[in-house]
């Protein structure tokens, strides 16, 4: 566990009121600025729960989590809140954008939450737009474009704050494959622009352009994985598939 | 490679260096650049099992042409070919046999070969999607080849999931 680290967790523990098990059973990680992490696993074996307490949205029984070197499970419900504004982005399954505001509002609306002025607001929101190509539809509501539309929008929404880290649950898990494959370029280019990710996924598709993967079961880290990319994927190809027949 | 041959001459007649830039606008951007000797290596094959003959075309200022034509028992072991539905799938048997035995012998933990089956799975899974990350435009064959092999690496990393949950 490095200083540097952008986040850290000691011993992380979450037992919900009424469970017979603990969610999760003492979790210790830490990622590195720039580190893309994928959180893998069978259904409950508490790899939201992670990404909500890292997030802040849910505290832990026990534990600790740093976030660039400051303690932030304990910090009071009003300061959190201004944290998760600031520091942390969020992009969920269903999106969870706000449909009576248009695109450009709602990418916005974090921005302005955390003090950012209308003018640096607006400037941000525009140029994420354009990376994402969805330029054109600023002026729409969500409820108008397609679900790999609306979850480039909760992109936007989650980076427009440079946030220290962006959790990212299920990410791609109501998208189809041609969505799939848009968010996870999208993933992918933040990633190498420095963005520090952990994302939670059932989809070992979208786990693979992870610097790592972490296998979570019964609230516990079973395994992990670090991935090197490949500098021939064509010999792969051509290994599972004898294409000289 | 043979089939793929034996299917262009159906279209047309062609010499070696049509059919290797047919067969490269097919497969070239899922595999590396033939040589010109796998094409020639294979044509000999076939002529010599009477499936295509050659003959030369005489060219000016140039060594004749050969130009190649399915015969007769070439276009009936190609429509054999394309008749017969095509066997599997194919499971990764060597690992199947190394985790049964590590199990019953106790020689090896197959745990760790689990783990670093899945490693491996996972670390080929990231290459395809890089591959299909690069080319988003790709040739039809290409991207139905990449999505083929990513679906397959898919279920191999969930059977891995069912053998740890039952084996472990």
């Amino acid at each position: 566990m490095n200083a540097d680290s952008i986040i850290i967790t000691r011993d992380l523990v979450k037992t919900y009121a009424n469970a017979s098990a603990p969610a999760l059973r003492g979790i210790s990680l830490a990622l590195a600025p720039g580190e893309f992490v994928a959180v893998m696993g069978p259904s409950g074996c508490g790899k939201s729960t992670l990404l909500h307490l890292l997030g802040g949205l849910d505290r832990a029984t026990s534990g600790e989590i740093h976030l660039q070197g400051r303690r932030i499970d304990s910090l009071s419900e009003a300061k959190l809140a201004v944290l998760r504004r600031r520091q942390i982005g969020f992009v969920f399954q269903f999106f969870n954008l706000m449909g009576n505001l248009s695109v450009a509002d709602n990418i916005e609306l974090p921005a302005l939450l955390a003090g950012l002025s209308p003018a640096e607001a607006r400037r941000r929101r525009e140029s994420l737009l354009e990376e994402l190509g969805l330029t054109d539809k600023a002026g729409v509501v969500p409820s108008q474009l397609s679900g790999g539309q609306q979850q480039r929008v909760a992109l936007a929404r989650a980076l427009i704050n440079r946030p220290a880290i962006l959790l990212a649950d299920e990410p791609t898990g109501n998208l189809d494959s041609t969505s799939t494959q848009e968010v996870l370029a999208l993933l992918r280019r933040y990633h190498q622009a420095g963005q520090t990710m952990l994302l939670v996924t059932h989809d070992a598709r979208v786990a693979s352009v992870a610097d790592r993967v972490i296998y979570l079961k019964d609230g516990q880290i079973r395994t992990e994985a670090r991935l090197e990319t490949a500098h021939d994927s064509h010999a792969v190809l051509s290994q599972m598939f004898a294409l000289e027949a | 490679m043979k089939y793929a041959l034996l299917a262009l001459l159906a279209k047309a007649p062609a010499h070696g260096y049509e059919l290797k830039q047919a067969y490269e606008s097919l497969f070239g951007a899922v595999q590396p650049p033939l040589n010109a000797g796998q094409i020639y290596t294979t044509l000999s094959r076939l002529e010599r099992d009477h499936l295509v003959q050659d003959h030369h075309v005489a060219q000016d200022d140039r060594p004749d042409k050969r130009v190649y034509r399915l015969t007769g028992e070439g276009e009936a072991a190609l429509r054999e070919w394309f008749d017969e539905a095509v066997r599997g799938p194919y499971l990764k048997d060597e690992f199947f046999t190394k985790l049964i035995v590590a199990k019953t012998s106790g020689a090896a933990d197959p745990a760790a070969l689990i783990q670093r089956q899945r490693v491996e799975y996972l670390q080929s899974l990231r290459a395809l999607t890089d591959l299909r990350l690069k080319n988003p435009n790709g040739s039809t064959a290409a991207v139905l080849l990449i999505e083929g092999a990513i679906l397959h690496l898919q279920a191999d990393l969930k059977w891995l999931d069912l053998c740890e949950e039952r084996m472990l």
